[in-house]
């Protein structure tokens, strides 16, 4: 990697910014995300910052089991998504649908529709597993831009 | 142009001052916010690595005047304030680019006029409610901020920057410069007066499309602005005379001081409704209109 690269690496890395979509979620996973900006979590010291549109988000984070009104919405949203992107599944409903498996309203698991590349499990998972999670997803979106640039991938 | 000119433009209190103060004052607004939330908050470096990293994103590719008037308006900000911030009278000695208080407002406009038309070049309807809301902001604070300048120009009897700078013992000063430091949240789209911008409610509003390197130039353009607006300040309260360090650590402190004080303003109010806002500017306004008046009217019997 050359100074540039290494520049861009790091800045991905320290500064994560959040779309947050919900796809159905009981709204369990969407509370213990925003406790994560509270003064007890701080993510902020992380450079995370939830942004309020996808056109900014690097990391788009999904709660809910994917229902059958929100399946376009998650395919818009993650298309609007800029690259290089990363995708976080929070809890066990976009992972596996949880207790809505079987569910004819249901169309997950979300990895069915969009690649995931962080899973943070749990019914709600705590947010500490949350951060950790989110960090990783840094960690990857940082990795994904040097190997993309590696192996090609037109920048622009 | 002359050297000091030029000076003004890319040294001090130009780009290579500008850039990291406004990068710095915008972490300074944050982590003030973040202080009183008793919170860590953000490192000293945040803005500086949203910014890099705003540029290596890759954008979706836009085709015709669309693409090339979205990629202007953010261009024309940071342009704006640059003017702005290089036609400061930070060092009172005359030198610089000279100009007066008609385009210094001009270029402090146009940050806000280039919101507007991005909001209405997205073609979001995020975007269009969004520069509705800024349009009308707009029209508000800047009746108070027009009137302001004026009471301190007539203060003065002129409108040259380098005439108007300088703190002086004349109360209309005083009192125009107060007037400035309420347009000021407005201007920067901060709490209580961020109806614009208003995350979660029309998501971003006109930069709900923007993304990439043109999202940097804006996140620039908004740092720059800040150094603009209590720069401007700065050199209206600081007094003339002394030597030009004193001035340099004075526009720097001085300013860093509103950064907190507006800071404080932020974190302690909740977002107006833009009715409110309205108001509030147009009851200010029309005390300064009288308070203009008198002191017109002063001046002439004087």
């Amino acid at each position: 990697m050359n100074l540039l690269d290494r520049l861009m690496h790091r800045c991905r890395r320290k500064s994560p910014f959040l779309f947050h979509l919900n796809t159905g979620s009981c709204n369990g996973c969407d509370i213990e995300l925003i406790t994560c900006l509270s003064p007890r979590y701080d993510v902020e010291q992380l450079g995370i910052h939830l942004e309020g549109s996808p056109r900014h988000a690097d990391i788009l984070c999904i709660t809910g089991p994917v229902t059958r009104n929100t399946l376009e919405a998650v395919k818009t949203v993650y298309a609007q998504v800029c690259e290089p992107k990363v995708v976080v599944a929070l809890g066990s409903c976009p992972a596996s649908c949880n207790v809505f498996a079987g569910s004819p309203v249901i169309e997950g698991p979300l990895s069915k529709h969009i690649p995931v590349d962080v899973y943070v499990p749990g019914c709600p998972p705590h947010p500490d597993a949350i951060i950790e999670g989110i960090a990783r997803a840094a960690q990857i979106l940082a990795d994904r831009g040097v190997s993309e640039k590696a192996k090609g991938v037109p920048q622009k | 142009m002359n050297l000091s000119g030029l000076i003004h433009f890319f040294l001090f209190p130009g780009i290579l001052f500008a850039v990291p103060a406004g990068w710095f004052y915008m972490w300074g607004e944050r982590k003030a916010v973040a202080r009183m939330q008793r919170r860590i908050g953000l490192p000293l470096l945040q803005p500086f690595y949203d910014f890099v990293k705003l540029l290596g994103k890759r954008t979706p590719s836009r085709h015709g005047i669309e693409a090339d008037l979205l990629r202007l308006w953010p261009a024309l900000s940071v342009l704006s304030m640059l003017g702005a911030i290089a036609m400061l009278p930070v060092f009172h000695d005359g030198k610089g680019f000279s100009g007066d208080a008609v385009l210094l407002v001009a270029f402090l406009e146009m940050p806000s006029i280039c919101f507007i038309l991005a909001g209405f070049t997205s073609g979001s309807i995020y975007g269009e409610i969004g520069a509705i809301r800024e349009a009308i902001l707009s029209v508000a604070n800047n009746l108070v901020f027009l009137l302001s300048i004026v009471t301190i120009a007539v203060t003065e009897n002129t409108f040259r920057l380098s005439d108007l700078s300088g703190g002086t013992w004349n109360p209309g000063h005083w009192i125009g410069v107060f007037g400035i430091l309420l347009c000021i949240p407005a201007k920067l789209r901060l709490n209580p007066f961020s109806t614009s911008s208003a995350e979660q409610e029309i998501y971003s509003g006109p930069l709900t499309e923007y993304a990439g390197a043109a999202l940097a130039m804006w996140e620039l353009a908004h740092g720059l602005e800040w150094v603009a607006l209590t720069g401007f300040v700065t050199t209206l309260v600081v007094p003339a005379g002394g030597p030009w360090w004193f001035h340099a650590i004075a526009f720097f402190v001085v300013s860093f001081i509103q950064v907190m004080l507006l800071s404080t303003v932020a974190a302690a109010t909740a977002r107006f409704t833009l009715q409110r806002a309205i108001r509030f500017y147009w009851q200010w306004a029309a005390i300064l209109a009288v308070l203009v008046i008198c002191s017109t009217i002063y001046m002439r019997v004087r």
